[in-house]
């Protein structure tokens, strides 16, 4: 379980060599998310549209170590962006991959950008 | 720059740090800290938590980082050996030296263990610390390996020793308590209430030994057993020593301070020992010729200690200290403040006693019957706080003394007003000194403006807790008297309690989540409100949960209930639990076809487990092709009607139960509502469908049908309570009509009937005004919008199979028609289950 956890760490936006071609914009439901694949990662993608942004973060739970996190409601925190699992409503920040409502470990969030209709999510690997 | 060395890390050690670094600024001061024990100070008055929890973190008063951040070196694990005081330095174990400006000695206690022949035995404990529990529960589980009926006793039956009968409880050994004296807690309760507490305390399972003195400990090297007397024994198989404590006061007297004969080192009312840099404070100080093993007074002890220091010479210990106490002993509440009881020459006594609820209130009166003395509380101690006030501000008795204990006669209400009429001085929280003054005016001056920051910015219930119900009640008074509202709103994005959003998302005629957010809310929303606003909208539009799935929980999204591996349960309605054979063998054919766990509910269904997201559709279609429609198992919506077979088939049954389950079931299926709804509906007064656990039930009476509601099961059970008596079925109707929408209008989201009716005022009295008289005038608007939303059903699965737009949302991949590979099952009885949680 521990090993499916350290397969994702955070990457920066200066840190990104591949531009994953995820989607198309319209698969991603506004306001909501869903679930990409890449290699053998699962990325969960939202479309803010409230905010006009994009957010991806690993799909894993580091509470119970469950692939959900794409399906959980997002919304804010005092201004900031967050995603709350929808196995025990653990919360987290889609800025920073924070816990926001405890103290577990932080989530890894990649950059997003969308060109053309086409939703790209970046990795460093 | 002045060096503080503090010798003891416990919580009186703790407090003394806290409040001088709040006084101090630290470029004046370099604090020390010694602690004996292998971690920070923890707070040792809820150790027996410990035993429930076993997080020695939740315990902790300040992680270790705190000290760092507030430039205190905190120094663990490390015992402090020897002072020389004409050197101002100490001496620790591992053979290094300190030099100081002000000692404070915070040593504290060891319990003290009476020199009884066999106390050295194998299985013979002290209560005190955090390894002392562990210890005491690898012990315990040893013996319970080899012996499932063994049992523990606490020598001691003050106020730690139950403490410890409650560990011994949640070990799972047979407890018993010991004590020499001929009462429990001498100290704080008189014979009769001793003898109250200790009725409950046996119906709880622990036996009470009293007047027994111990003086020989049997077995060979391991105990087994106590013997008080000529054939007079107990055997046991451990015991946990709480004889009271002796102070830790071995620096003292090594380098020459002025003890006490019987211990303790000696301070003034400035907490200075005969040294004037060295204080003591909290268990080690011998103040009054007394040893003070009270948090409170310890607190107090640790801010005098720090003012003197810091130059504010005027603060000084009171002349007597309060020894008021309030505490839950598995669970039962005990208290006593002032003078607990007396000879009759002093004062005396109003007694309230009921032994068939375990509950005893005494209070004590001066002669002129003007002054309260003190008192003692067993069983409940509601009243505590404001006696306590009452008793430490000297406030004047009201002419019927006894109904500060009885209750007022005649109209409710309690005799004394509220927190609101002590005055400023009042001290409200006594472990943190925080006045009725210092509470409301950190709101009035705006510096808080809510229960959490005065929280944070008086320290006031942080303490021992005691004192919440009156800073509640403080807090909420002075905001209502500043014009502020208090009141339970839905979160951060929308400032309304979900009736006032109701009103509004109707008057305005709101119709998406973004509209209301935009038109009457602020943010962008988040899993509170998300969901609230959905069951709204459902209620007045019949919106089903396919109209905006970003905004529903997550089963409503996606219309069945996650599991815990992340896979789904799927659950057909199956109205009143009637169900052919045919639609046996569909359910059974299905739960085959896609390796399905199969299980019957316990509101009458089928709940097939295991389903992968894509599959939920074609599943669907299969069941729907069949006849079945959605459950909405996964929704805050009706559940099932229970039933029993009723008059067509049982012999005893007074009339059809099931057929009216399943009518009533029909009826109201798909309403979304704050909470779930569970119904339920029995053939005769034998309720062999557990109606009265449900949040409606009908029981079938001569002459028609009893209406009972607001019940439910789950963690806090409740029976629900009779509306109306011998009605008919379109009466039944009527009346849960008017009910249900009037529970779905008005609750809290996720508040369930029973707690929705505990807090409407006037309760099931005022609830039968508004269904049965119409008291309010709405009964028909009530029923009206309840037949619009019966009309306006629609299987929300029905609709997803039926819409390809729908369809789409049960992938895991958004990109690829891969499965969730992460998705394990491991086999159990036949059937599947998922793989273990491992975290």
């Amino acid at each position: 379980m521990e090993a499916l956890f350290q397969q994702y760490s955070p990457v920066a936006l200066d840190k990104v060599t591949v531009w994953f071609k995820a989607c198309q914009e319209h698969d991603i439901p506004e306001n909501g998310g869903a679930c990409v694949k890449y290699k053998n990662k699962q990325i969960a993608l939202y479309h803010f549209k409230r905010k006009q942004k994009w957010y991806a973060c690993q799909n894993l739970c580091p509470h119970k170590m469950e692939m959900v996190l794409s399906r959980g409601m997002i919304g804010d925190s005092e201004g900031i962006a967050k995603v709350a699992c929808p196995m025990h409503k653990k919360t987290f920040s889609l800025e920073t991959g924070e816990n926001l409502n405890g103290d577990l470990p932080s989530i890894a969030t990649f950059p997003v950008k969308v060109e053309n209709g086409f939703v790209y999510i970046g990795f460093s690997e | 720059m002045k060096t503080v060395i503090v010798v003891g890390n416990g919580m009186v050690g703790y407090k003394f740090c806290e409040k001088f670094v709040s006084k101090s600024s630290s470029d004046e001061y370099k604090l020390i800290v010694f602690g004996e024990e292998p971690r920070p100070a923890y707070d040792r008055v809820h150790l027996s938590e410990y035993f429930e929890n076993q997080d020695a973190n939740a315990l902790e008063l300040a992680p270790a980082s705190w000290y760092k951040e507030n430039n205190i070196e905190l120094i663990t694990g490390q015992r402090v050996t020897d002072i020389k005081k004409e050197n101002k330095e100490i001496h620790t174990a591992s053979g290094k030296s300190y030099t100081y400006d002000y000692l404070i000695l915070a040593t504290g206690s060891v319990p003290f263990v009476p020199p009884i022949s066999g106390v050295e035995k194998e299985g013979v404990f002290v209560y005190r610390t955090i390894e002392d529990l562990e210890e005491m529960m690898a012990y315990a589980s040893q013996i319970k390996a080899i012996k499932p009926n063994g049992k523990a006793a606490i020598l001691g039956g003050g106020l730690l020793g139950l403490e410890a009968g409650k560990a011994v409880l949640d070990m799972g050994l047979e407890a018993h308590v010991v004590e020499f004296a001929p009462k429990l807690m001498p100290r704080q309760l008189d014979t009769r209430s001793s003898n109250v507490l200790q009725l409950k305390l046996e119906d709880m399972g622990i036996q009470v030994h009293l007047s027994k003195a111990t003086n020989k400990i049997l077995g060979d090297k391991v105990i087994e057993g106590m013997e008080f007397g000529e054939d007079d024994r107990l055997d046991v198989d451990m015991l946990i020593i709480s004889a009271g404590i002796r102070p830790r006061d071995e620096l003292g007297k090594t380098c020459g301070l002025e003890m006490g004969t019987r211990g303790g080192i000696i301070v003034d009312n400035r907490m200075r020992t005969s040294a004037k840099d060295i204080f003591a404070i909290g268990e080690v100080a011998l103040y009054n010729q007394m040893i003070y093993g009270l948090v409170a007074p310890g607190y107090e002890m640790a801010d005098v200690a720090v003012n003197q220091i810091l130059g504010n010479q005027e603060v000084i210990m009171p002349e007597d200290m309060d020894m008021s106490t309030k505490l839950k002993l598995m669970g039962v509440d005990v208290a006593s403040f002032g003078v607990p009881y007396m000879p009759a020459e002093k004062g005396l006594s109003i007694i309230f006693e009921n032994k068939t609820k375990y509950l005893y209130k005494r209070i004590n009166v001066s002669h002129d019957g003007k002054t309260l003395l003190g008192g003692i509380l067993v069983g409940d101690a509601a009243d505590y706080n404001i006696l306590h006030q009452m008793y430490l501000n000297g406030i004047a008795l009201p002419d019927n003394a006894e109904e500060l204990i009885v209750g007022a006669r005649g109209e409710g209400g309690s005799a004394f007003g509220s927190a609101m009429d002590l005055p400023d001085t009042a001290q409200i929280c006594s472990c943190e000194s925080v006045s009725k003054g210092n509470i409301c005016s950190s709101l009035l001056n705006g510096k808080s403006n809510s229960l959490k920051e005065v929280i944070n910015c008086t320290k006031a219930t942080t303490g021992c807790g005691g004192c919440k119900p009156m800073v509640v009640e403080l807090v909420n008074e002075t905001l209502k008297s500043m014009g502020k509202e208090v009141k339970d709103v839905i979160c951060e994005h929308f400032e309304y309690t979900r009736q006032e959003l109701y009103g509004i998302i109707k008057v305005k005629g709101i119709t998406s989540y973004d509209e209301a957010l935009d038109k009457c809310g602020h943010g962008d929303g988040c899993e509170v409100c998300k969901p609230a606003l959905a069951s709204i909208f459902a209620t007045i539009y019949n919106h089903t949960a396919n109209k905006e799935d970003v905004i529903q929980d997550s089963n409503d999204r996606f219309l069945a209930n996650i599991q815990r591996n992340g896979s789904y349960s799927v659950v057909p309605r199956i109205p009143g639990g009637e169900i052919t054979p045919d639609k046996l063998i569909v359910l059974g054919d299905v739960a085959k076809q896609y390796g399905l766990y199969t299980k019957i509910t316990g509101g009458q269904r089928i709940d097939l487990f295991g389903a992968e997201l894509n599959d939920l559709p074609n599943i669907w279609k299969k069941l729907i092709d069949a006849g079945f429609e959605s459950g909405h198992a996964y929704g805050k919506s009706l559940r099932t009607v229970k039933s029993c077979v009723g008059s067509t088939w049982c012999r005893y049954g007074m009339d059809e139960s099931v057929s009216f389950a399943i009518a009533l079931e029909e009826r109201y299926k798909g309403i979304r509502s704050p909470h779930k709804l569970k119904g339920g509906v029995s053939g005769c007064i034998r309720e062999c469908a557990e109606a009265r656990g449900k949040d409606f039930g009908v029981i079938a009476v001569e002459g028609g049908w009893n209406l009972y509601v607001c019940g439910n099961g789950g963690a806090t059970p409740k029976h629900a309570q009779l509306l109306a008596e011998q009605i008919d079925n379109e009466t039944v109707i009527k009346y849960l009509d008017r009910f249900l929408m009037y529970y779905i209008r008005t609750a809290a989201p996720l508040m369930r009937t029973a707690a929705w009716l505990e807090k409407l005022e006037g309760g099931m009295e005022q609830l039968k005004k508004i269904v049965i008289e119409d008291s309010l005038n709405i009964a028909e608007e009530l029923e009206t919008d309840m037949q619009g939303l019966v009309e306006k059903y629609e299987c929300e699965w029905k609709q997803a199979v039926e819409n390809e737009e729908i369809g789409r949302r049960f992938k895991h991949f958004v990109n690829t028609d891969e499965r969730d590979d992460n998705l394990v099952f491991v086999p159990m009885r036949e059937q599947k289950m998922p793989e273990p949680w491992t975290n």
